[in-house]
């Protein structure tokens, strides 16, 4: 009987050490709404068939909501995911706050771009890993700007889109020389404005975190985007965003558009495009001083501090931005929709390299600087935003003033002086200036 | 005695109310339309309006991808308990300022709506932290009490205006024969105000179905409804509008059924006592 007991309660003790150790983690992954994080949900059979114990489940939402629901959850501590999808704004933001834990597990470090990794360090350590990354280019139809007689540089300047855009241009037949974000949003104008600023040599703040509206730089910046806006751009762009501009390129309306390098993938696919083959790619346009106008963005997976499942965690992130990941994606569906922009080992592979938009993609990656972004010194992080917690809300507000001259509903200088006063209204509000 | 109406001024208004009706409906017979095209053929301009290579494509890439089922249920749960509870709350209160008004019964109830003309960002951090030490996050219970708070002041509003038609005559006279307070409610209020209370619940079906903020922001997958399906297939960046069509058009297909079928109910309602 005794013997009866101990195999019974021997048993059941081998059954709890069992159940324990095969006790299942279930990670919370919130993530955005894009072809590559779509895909990647698709893929992930090849993670949990090597890492049985770990459950997947996804939130899967547009990024401005993302981005308010991971504030609000991370910010208040609520617990409500282990791996977050955030931009190349918030890790900076966040990381200095502690709100993220450092990445031990991230496959060969030392081959992400350093551009994009630049974004992601905090105090020396690696807190979010690129997923994907993405710059600005010049998209233009090559039939068009060859029936100007003119060429397309391979690193055009302003004034060669300002001409190339006006000779294409002619709105009898709804064919505009350039199309350019003109909805108001920190993500949406003000990219792309801050962008170009920087190729003007304009910049935010001076190192004293002064606002910089009022200075000449800027003054020549929008005095440009409205006037080839004007001469080239299509009606009612205020209100285009990427998705606007993407359908209006791909009906054959716009003879250039500056926009994400992953736009390329839209504009060249013939099942989405009308002029799929006579699509060129040139870098950002630059002033000659130095700096382009292109921007740096990379969504990239971060662990939230506090979370009861960093190690599960960890090996996620580690294989979602490994290199065999890469090549998961290559042998499933193709090197064109392998997640770009983040490793130097992708570029160098000459599978990689016969996609008509690799070396495009790279070489506006690596001209883009965030810590150097414009040509006068700055206080601050960020090549088409600042670092600081306050940009989102003076950037709105600024990108509706810039939305509004560009509906020609205020002048360029009355823009710039209302812009002026709110920048410097919030940033002594926050302390900044003394 | 009703003005006779001539032929011609009949078929102008007919034209005109049709006129109007599809200008409103448009929208969603856009959204629709858009669910069965291709994404580029979603984003082609000019815009294609029937011509086109219908496709069942997006609902199939919508059904594969999420668990529509599983969303669409938490609205149900959530509609249908935000209004239950919120009945059980406002029916004895509205019954309460209807026959039997105090000194501030006015100011109470402009009170009340005034808590509606708060912005909800406002409460956004305060409930949040309320939920997260409360454990209420992402849970259906937590969230019907939100939906449930959030449409009191219009459901007690909108009885207290159905109950103020009914004769108080008549409910002194239930109480004379002896019927006590509960009594008085289910067996003579409550079926004298069922258009009322018919379309006042539909209303608050309606407003808890399709409530974004507050489930966007306290629920994340277990009770999750609809508004987060949507949601998943919003973005600023990339081909997915006619996705985001098939997922609204499958969203809003309950609640345009209950809509369709209820509309006479939803309509007399709405309208009670607007002629007299």
């Amino acid at each position: 009987m005794n013997f009866i007991a101990k195999g019974v309660f021997g048993a059941l003790m081998f059954s709890a050490m069992a159940s324990t150790a095969l006790a299942e983690t279930t990670l919370t992954i919130a993530t955005v709404n894009n072809g590559d994080m779509i895909r990647m949900q698709g893929l992930t059979e090849d993670f949990t068939s090597k890492n049985p114990d770990i459950k997947l489940e996804w939130v899967t939402l547009e990024e401005n909501v993302l981005r308010e629901k991971v504030t609000t959850d991370i910010a208040t501590k609520g617990g409500q995911f282990d791996v977050l999808t955030i931009g190349t704004y918030e890790v900076p933001i966040w990381g200095k706050k502690g709100w993220l834990v450092p990445l031990t597990m991230v496959d060969d470090p030392a081959d992400l771009l350093p551009a994009i990794a630049g974004g992601l360090t905090v105090d020396g350590k690696l807190m979010a890993a690129p997923f994907y990354g993405e710059s600005s280019m010049v998209m233009y139809r090559t039939d068009l700007v060859d029936a100007t007689g003119m060429k397309m540089p391979d690193a055009p300047t302003w004034k060669d889109i300002k001409e190339i855009a006006a000779k294409i241009t002619d709105r009898d037949k709804e064919i505009y020389g350039v199309c350019l974000r003109g909805k108001a949003g920190w993500g949406e104008n003000m990219a792309f404005l801050t962008a170009t600023s920087n190729s003007f040599g304009a910049r935010w703040f001076d190192e004293n975190w002064k606002p910089q509206f009022d200075q000449p730089e800027w003054k020549d910046t929008l005095n440009f985007y409205l006037d080839l806006m004007k001469e080239s751009g299509p009606p009612g762009a205020s209100s285009n965003g990427f998705n606007e501009n993407l359908a209006l390129f791909n009906s054959g309306k716009c003879g250039m558009w500056i926009d994400a390098t992953v736009a390329a993938s839209f504009v060249t696919n013939p099942k989405d495009s009308q002029v799929a083959d006579k699509v060129g790619f040139a870098l950002a346009p630059d002033n000659g001083l130095g700096k382009r106008g292109n921007w740096l963005w990379a969504w990239s997976l971060a662990i939230p501090a506090g979370t009861q499942k960093e190690e599960a965690a960890q090996k996620f992130i580690g294989w979602a931005t490994s290199k065999a990941y890469t090549e998961l994606v290559a042998s499933k569906e193709g090197w064109a929709n392998v997640p770009p922009g983040t490793r130097t080992s992708l570029y160098a592979n000459p599978e990689y390299q016969k996609v008509p938009f690799a070396k495009m993609t790279l070489d506006s990656i690596n001209s883009a600087d965030p810590t150097k972004p414009t040509v006068k010194p700055v206080p601050y992080v960020g090549v088409q935003f600042v670092a600081i917690p306050e940009f989102a809300g003076i950037a709105t507000t600024t990108g509706q003033i810039f939305s509004a001259a560009l509906a020609g509903e205020k002048t360029a200088d009355e823009a710039l002086a209302e812009a002026q006063d709110v920048a410097t209204r919030e940033m002594t509000k926050a302390g900044y200036i003394k | 005695m009703a003005r006779a109406v001539s032929p011609r001024r009949r078929m102008i208004f007919t034209v005109l109310a049709w006129s109007i009706a599809f200008v409103i409906f448009f929208p969603v017979l856009w959204t629709v339309l858009t669910s069965f095209k291709t994404e580029g053929e979603a984003i082609h301009l000019p815009p294609k309006f029937i011509f086109f290579d219908w496709t069942l494509e997006n609902y199939a890439v919508v059904q594969e991808r999420s668990n529509y089922l599983k969303f669409a249920m938490n609205s149900v749960f959530l509609a249908l308990g935000s209004t239950f509870f919120a009945l059980v709350i406002a029916i004895p209160a509205a019954w309460a300022m209807a026959f039997a008004p105090g000194k501030y019964t006015k100011d109470i109830l402009m009170w009340m709506l005034s808590t509606k003309m708060m912005p909800p960002v406002g409460a956004l951090i305060p409930l949040y932290l309320i939920f997260r030490d409360l454990g209420l996050l992402d849970t259906r219970g937590g969230i019907i009490a939100v939906l449930m708070l959030l449409n009191l002041p219009i459901i007690i509003w909108m009885l207290y205006t159905y109950f103020k038609e009914i004769p108080g005559e008549i409910l002194e006279a239930s109480r004379m024969d002896g019927a006590s307070v509960g009594k008085e409610l289910l067996y003579v209020l409550a079926p004298m105000a069922v258009p009322g209370i018919a379309s006042t619940v539909l209303l608050n079906i309606i407003l808890a179905w399709n409530e974004a903020f507050w489930t966007l922001s306290l629920t994340t997958k277990d009770a999750a409804p609809l508004t987060q399906f949507i949601a998943s297939y919003s973005s600023p960046e990339g081909l997915f509008w006619a996705k985001l069509s098939a997922a609204s058009t499958m969203a809003i297909a309950p609640i345009l059924v209950l809509g369709w079928f209820a509309q006479k109910q939803l309509v007399r309602g709405l309208t009670f006592g607007a002629v007299k």
